[in-house]
């Protein structure tokens, strides 16, 4: 698949683990090389696929955390206590090591400068990576001189604790350079002394403060687990969206919360 | 045979689980929910279920002709392209068959091609040979009670035999047509057939 159409079979590749970054106490982010990478959208997944000794194969899907602007391909793993795919990738793969992957995968969940704004992200937990990728790609964008008045953007992001909020310095970062951004955290379970922020799961009258009014049409994105995306997408319908405008991803476990 | 990836050993399956996978599934026993949008909302009493020939002709149900026809005890073992295949599910609805046979009465005749329409706008198609012969089903009950809606109640397509994004949730319409047509997630990458055994995921898998 790709976006002009053609229908050449998505080849397996063999990447190159360039680094392994601890993002937080149960996130890595591999880093990787990747020859003859095609591109992708920010929102895209990939296909990962590991092979035993004996041949026997495992297949995952895991979200592209960074940029198309990249050179190198980043994927954020979430490690899930009795994983079969995840231990592996946060434990055992370290840089040199190889890791075959196909994609980039799904066209829809996907977000570029020409689908304009204002850009409404909301996540939980893991599901912030195909969000970083978007915020990633609107901020490379930005500056390269993308009108920036044209593309206000606001991530609303629910994690369990302060420990938990994968890429908080890099978030940090991104609003104190743009004024066009804002970031809200929640922080569901456990909160830092001093915390004056959300600190329950996002609901209604958190997105009626948050999220933009229906009149001014956001480009929404929610990805999470599946009680929090069925959730918001319900009540962000309720409120007015077009559901036409709301995009979402649904990950984990049926009783999953973040 | 592809590179060993170093250091895995894998989760290894029953022998009877493990032939009941096709290639790059893993067996899950939650039930994941995978939609593109918002999980749309339907009461009963507007509900209604069509049956659109190429020659114009359609038969038409309101819920309670429609759940009133003859209906079956389906249990299979479903496949969704994102890796997690389920086994055993159990389910209620009526068979295409059965709607085909009914709208035939009103003139409907059958067409090569199916596409599946559905509130909140999905789509999917799907050969007729594969709706038909006991292969397909518009299922409104799981496990016993009625479809929840975020598994696509009030009513879904259920094929098991593809990847299960072809079983298309909140299903409202099969539109008979002369020729095929990609639907939803066809026309965004995703294989135009979908036989899981064959692992035809994207479109140009073979």
């Amino acid at each position: 698949m790709s976006s002009d159409g053609t229908t050449s079979r998505i080849a397996w590749r063999l990447a190159t683990v360039i680094d392994v970054l601890l993002e937080t106490p149960r996130t890595r982010t591999l880093v990787l090389d990747v020859p003859g990478w095609p591109g992708h959208r920010a929102g895209q997944h990939v296909d990962v696929r590991l092979t035993a000794e004996d041949g026997y194969q495992a297949e995952r899907s895991y979200s592209i955390a960074s940029p198309p602007e990249d050179t190198r391909l980043s994927l954020t793993v979430e490690e899930l206590k009795d994983g079969e795919v995840s231990p592996y990738l946060s434990e055992v793969l370290h840089a040199g090591d190889t890791l075959e992957l196909r994609g980039p995968i799904g066209g829809y969940f996907v977000w570029d400068i020409p689908a304009g704004g204002p850009l409404l992200l909301i996540g939980g937990g893991s599901g912030i990576v195909p969000l970083m990728a978007m915020l990633r790609h609107r901020s490379a964008s930005l500056a390269t001189g993308v009108a920036r008045h044209r593309l206000p953007a606001r991530l609303l992001y629910s994690s369990r604790s302060w420990d938990e909020v994968i890429y908080r310095d890099e978030l940090a970062r991104l609003v104190e350079n743009d004024p066009s951004l804002e970031v809200t955290h929640t922080l569901t379970r456990e909160q830092p002394k001093g915390w004056s922020g959300f600190r329950r799961r996002i609901d209604r009258a958190m997105l009626e403060q948050v999220a933009w009014p229906p009149s001014e049409q956001p480009r929404v994105f929610v990805c999470g687990p599946t009680p929090l995306v069925e959730s918001v997408a319900s009540t962000l319908v309720e409120l007015g969206h077009q559901p036409a405008l709301v995009k979402t991803e649904r990950f984990g476990p049926t009783g999953g919360a973040v | 045979m592809p590179p060993v990836s170093r250091g895995f050993r894998g989760r290894r399956q029953s022998a009877d689980t493990a032939s009941r996978l096709p290639p790059g599934q893993y067996e899950t026993r939650d039930f994941p929910v995978l939609s593109a949008g918002p999980t749309p909302r339907i009461s009963l009493a507007t509900w209604d279920f069509t049956l659109l020939g190429a020659n114009g002709k359609t038969a038409r149900w309101t819920w309670d002709e429609f759940t009133a026809l003859p209906r079956q005890t389906i249990t299979k073992d479903i496949h969704c392209v994102t890796k997690w295949s389920k086994l055993d599910t159990v389910w209620e609805g009526i068979s295409v068959d059965t709607i085909l046979s009914e709208a035939a009465a009103k003139g409907v005749v059958p067409s090569p091609f199916v596409l599946a329409r559905c509130d909140g706008g999905y789509t999917t198609n799907v050969p007729l040979a594969d709706v038909t012969g006991g292969k397909a089903w518009v299922a409104f009950m799981y496990n016993g009670a009625p479809l929840p809606a975020e598994h696509g109640g009030p009513a879904r397509l259920l094929v098991p035999h593809l990847y299960f994004w072809k079983s298309a949730k909140w299903v409202r319409e099969l539109r008979l047509m002369e020729s095929d047509a990609p639907g939803f997630w066809e026309s965004l990458g995703y294989h135009m057939y979908g036989d899981p055994w064959r692992e035809q995921r994207y479109s140009g898998d073979e």
